[in-house]
């Protein structure tokens, strides 16, 4: 037990002068599951890139079995042992679930791929694991989380010394996360070193032996799961204690302001019948598995996708959000889930990012740009927000993802919105960025706006909604006081209707 | 193709129109077809057919290569100076030892083979360098194949200047050459007879080895192909090789065909090639595209144009109605792979 499969030492990588991870370690030994734990962007996923390969570390060492390594791409990576479950489905849907189980490493016979063998393999795999599907299949007809179990698989098939699994569980049902497990005690018990990445704490604590926490690309510590309890970890986590998280909630829910009757989606992923209010000044939370349709709420609400049904009423007004233009002039504002790629321009500069949304109001008489009041409002933004800025003609992407998250928050504070759908606001930010950005959310909804808000993190829901509405599978599952639930009642809300089929298949 | 596709289950309206729709472009050529028909009932001969066949078989060869180009999410525009490089290498070669302004007058004999490697050894270097520059700097096959497609030209005038008449264009082929390419075997067009072994060559590299499953994988999800540990960078060059030798067996062929070669040769056969493979389903969002696919898309290229001809229609109005083919089939191509929201 006392030996060292795996150890990483002083492993240091920089992206364009940020120092994503400083002189961080982790040591897995054999037949044990470590958790690596820390909030999102604390490093987790790049360290273990940097294992894999994907990334090439700037500072520090690798050793396998005592073997110093240093993989050049994953491929140098898998032929050594060590496979990795990604967090993003890597998968190509196109093709088949042997022919992505075995990719990059086909069966030959002579100069062909051995199709028998590809699909007997495959078979013989699933049954280990007691899955039942046709390895002819093409991906594209699987559920996610039956594409999910197909990756698992596909890591288990390289025989490796070493798995990591990179947030696994975000889309299986209670059932699939069992099946999980058992697959990783059997992994276990033929001596795999397991590294497991999770923001589910039950699951840590279920699963782990030992657990190594970073923060902000730095290591904190590592300590056996029997030395800890949930309030250790997350405080290794914050690095602060969990009541100091949030700010106070000083919004009052005032009179119904949004109401959205009885909405269905045209086109898949499907969301069904979905009814809620939104009074003025309140901050609704909506929370979910991955893949129960949050996103596709607050975009069918903002007019991006097709309503087949279902009336949305602003002040007890019917109105229509056809378009996401519609949609702004009924003074709806957007806050979209990838930053990167829908959110920001990366290469304009701070201006240009925060004015855009409202740029026709910055025509003269003659149809010209007014540069002047365009810096003045930037201005403005900036300094209400209190965003760091080396400079206005500053390229938007080399700012940190809070300050970048605040610019385009600035940017749709200037159209004015009533009503605000922010979709993962605090995503790869870090955690003193993300006080900040809840006590702007509050502030907006102090000064009489209307907030909806999509996260996957339970503490940030209940951290600064007044409720919460659950989705699960399409459906709303339940609307909660923030007050009275528990993260346990929300987890079962989210699980409720998995099992349900969607009507549409 | 879909159309032939088994469903089991009693069709709802919806699936008709999704049918119809998936189908449209197919539905709306064999319309012009059955017009030609109408029109022409002539055009229903063998002899129309078999010129037909002979059109389509260089086209095919081609369409081949871009096909896998367009598979991996590119395109190559180089293809029509490719194909007229092989062209007049190969022609240059082949000249009879009669003939009054030969390219190399003292050049004796050769056998066929060694002009046809040749062309296709340089036509898999000059392919071959596009995939590099597209494999290692990144750089979206458009691109470099359009510079490849302007320095190659400058290349082959040079050389095509270069021979002992000067710039003149290349005739006068050894008869063997000819016959070769434009004979018939048991009454088999030897174009037909080609087109058909480059077929078989092509399905078996794209469906049964690991090139052809890196191939889609790639084509599928760069990434995924990537991180488990698909060889991207190798498997882009081998794409644009092949590529590249299936350019030279086409301009090989297309010399003989013509019955001569100039620097000119080729140009513009990149679009119909690309155009055949959208219409035949091989997408340009990546990852997807059949060889059958690649034969349907030529072939009803090639009946259109041929029937259009045969019936008279004006040349401009040709252009009008191809143009607009493609324009449908891409359109209709984009609906069936975004996502609808």
């Amino acid at each position: 037990m006392n030996k060292i499969l795996l150890r990483m030492k002083g492993v240091t990588k920089s992206f364009s002068g940020v120092k994503v991870l400083d002189d961080v370690q982790l040591s897995v030994r054999p037949g044990t599951v470590h958790s690596l734990m820390g909030e999102n962007g604390a490093g987790k996923s790049t360290l273990m890139k940097c294992l894999f390969g994907i990334y090439q570390k700037d500072a520090g060492e690798i050793y396998l079995e005592d073997n110093p390594i240093n993989f050049t791409d994953p491929k140098h990576a898998l032929e050594h042992g060590v496979s990795m479950v990604h967090q993003e489905l890597n998968q190509v849907i196109q093709r088949s679930i042997s022919d992505n189980i075995r990719l990059g490493r086909y069966p030959t016979k002579g100069l062909f791929i051995d199709e028998k063998k590809m699909k007997k393999d495959t078979l013989d795999l699933f049954e280990k694991i007691d899955i039942h599907i046709d390895p002819a299949m093409p991906l594209h007809k699987l559920s996610v989380a039956q594409r999910q179990m197909v990756e698992i698989t596909k890591a288990i098939s390289y025989n490796a010394k070493i798995i990591v699994f990179d947030e696994p569980t975000s889309s299986l049902t209670d059932k699939e996360v069992a099946m999980l497990f058992s697959i990783i005690q059997k992994l276990k018990k033929q001596g795999v070193g397991i590294v497991y990445i999770s923001h589910k704490m039950d699951e840590i604590f279920q699963i782990s032996d030992e657990v190594t926490v970073l923060r902000d690309g730095k290591y904190i510590g590592t300590d056996c799961v029997e030395n800890l309890t949930i309030d250790k970890v997350v405080n290794m986590m914050v690095g602060r204690h969990l009541e100091q998280r949030f700010p106070e909630k000083t919004n009052t829910p005032g009179e119904v302001h949004l109401s959205v009757k009885n909405i269905t989606t045209k086109f898949d992923p499907q969301i069904h019948n979905i009814s809620f209010d939104v009074r003025r000044g309140e901050i609704l939370g909506i929370a979910g598995l991955v893949g129960a349709g949050r996103t596709e709420l607050i975009e069918s609400i903002f007019g991006i996708r097709t309503i087949a049904s279902g009336e949305i009423y602003l002040d007890g007004k019917k109105i229509v959000n056809s378009s996401p233009t519609e949609s702004i002039k009924n003074r709806f504002a957007f806050l979209t889930e990838e930053r990167r790629a829908t959110g920001i321009y990366p290469l304009a500069d701070i201006t240009f990012n925060t004015t855009i949304s409202n740029i026709n109001s910055y025509k003269n008489k003659a149809g010209f740009l007014q540069a002047k009041k365009m810096l003045i409002d930037t201005d403005k933004q900036v300094a209400a927000m209190r965003i760091k800025i080396p400079s206005k003609k500053e390229p938007i992407r080399s700012l940190s993802g809070g300050n970048q998250q605040k610019v385009i928050i600035g940017r749709w504070l200037l159209t004015n919105p009533d009503i605000l759908l922010l979709d993962e606001p605090t995503r790869g930010i870090d955690v003193g960025a993300k006080y900040e950005i809840y006590q702007l959310i509050i502030n907006l909804a102090q000064s009489g706006k209307s907030v909806i808000i999509v996260s996957s993190e339970m503490p940030e829901l209940i951290g600064i909604t007044n409720r919460i509405l659950v989705m699960s599978n399409g459906y709303v599952s339940g609307i909660v006081e923030t007050e009275k639930t528990t993260q346990q009642e929300i987890f079962q809300l989210a699980s409720k209707y998995l099992h349900q089929k969607r009507e549409a298949i | 193709m879909a159309l032939l596709g088994k469903k089991i289950q009693p069709m709802t309206k919806e699936d008709w129109k999704e049918l119809l729709l998936k189908n449209a472009i197919l539905i709306v050529i064999f319309l012009i077809i059955i017009g030609i028909i109408i029109k022409e009932p002539a055009f229903l001969s063998t002899t129309v057919m078999r010129n037909i066949l002979t059109q389509s078989a260089v086209r095919l060869i081609l369409a081949f290569g871009v096909g896998g180009i367009i598979i991996i999410q590119g395109t190559d525009l180089s293809l029509g100076r490719i194909v007229g490089f092989s062209a007049i290498i190969s022609g240059s070669l082949l000249q009879r030892l009669d003939y009054a302004s030969r390219f190399y007058p003292d050049l004796q004999p050769l056998p066929l083979i060694v002009p046809l490697l040749i062309s296709c050894a340089a036509c898999a270097v000059v392919s071959g360098v596009s995939g590099l520059v597209v494999a290692k700097f990144k750089i979206h096959p458009f691109l470099a194949t359009l510079g490849m497609m302007i320095t190659l030209y400058g290349v082959m005038s040079i050389y095509f200047a270069s021979g002992d008449p000067g710039p003149q264009p290349i005739g006068g082929f050894d008869n063997r050459y000819t016959n070769f390419v434009i004979g018939t075997t048991l009454g088999i067009p030897n174009l037909v007879i080609y087109a058909v072994i480059v077929s078989i060559v092509v399905w078996i590299l794209w469906n049964k080895t690991t090139f052809g499953k890196n191939l889609y994988a790639i084509g599928g999800n760069p990434e995924a192909a990537k991180v488990s540990g698909v060889n991207v960078f190798k498997t882009t060059i081998i794409v644009f090789i092949i590529a590249g030798i299936l350019y030279g067996i086409g301009g090989f062929l297309e010399a003989a065909r013509i019955g001569s070669a100039n620097n000119g040769t080729g140009n513009g056969y990149e679009l119909d090639a690309i155009a055949a493979c959208v219409v035949g389903g091989i997408s340009f969002s990546g990852g997807v595209g059949k060889v059958s696919g690649a034969i349907i898309g030529v072939l009803l290229f090639t009946i259109i144009s041929y029937g259009m001809t045969f019936i008279g229609l004006d040349q401009y109005y040709q252009y009008i109605i191809k143009g607009a083919i493609i324009v449908a089939a891409v359109a209709l191509d984009a609906k069936r792979y975004i996502k609808k929201v």
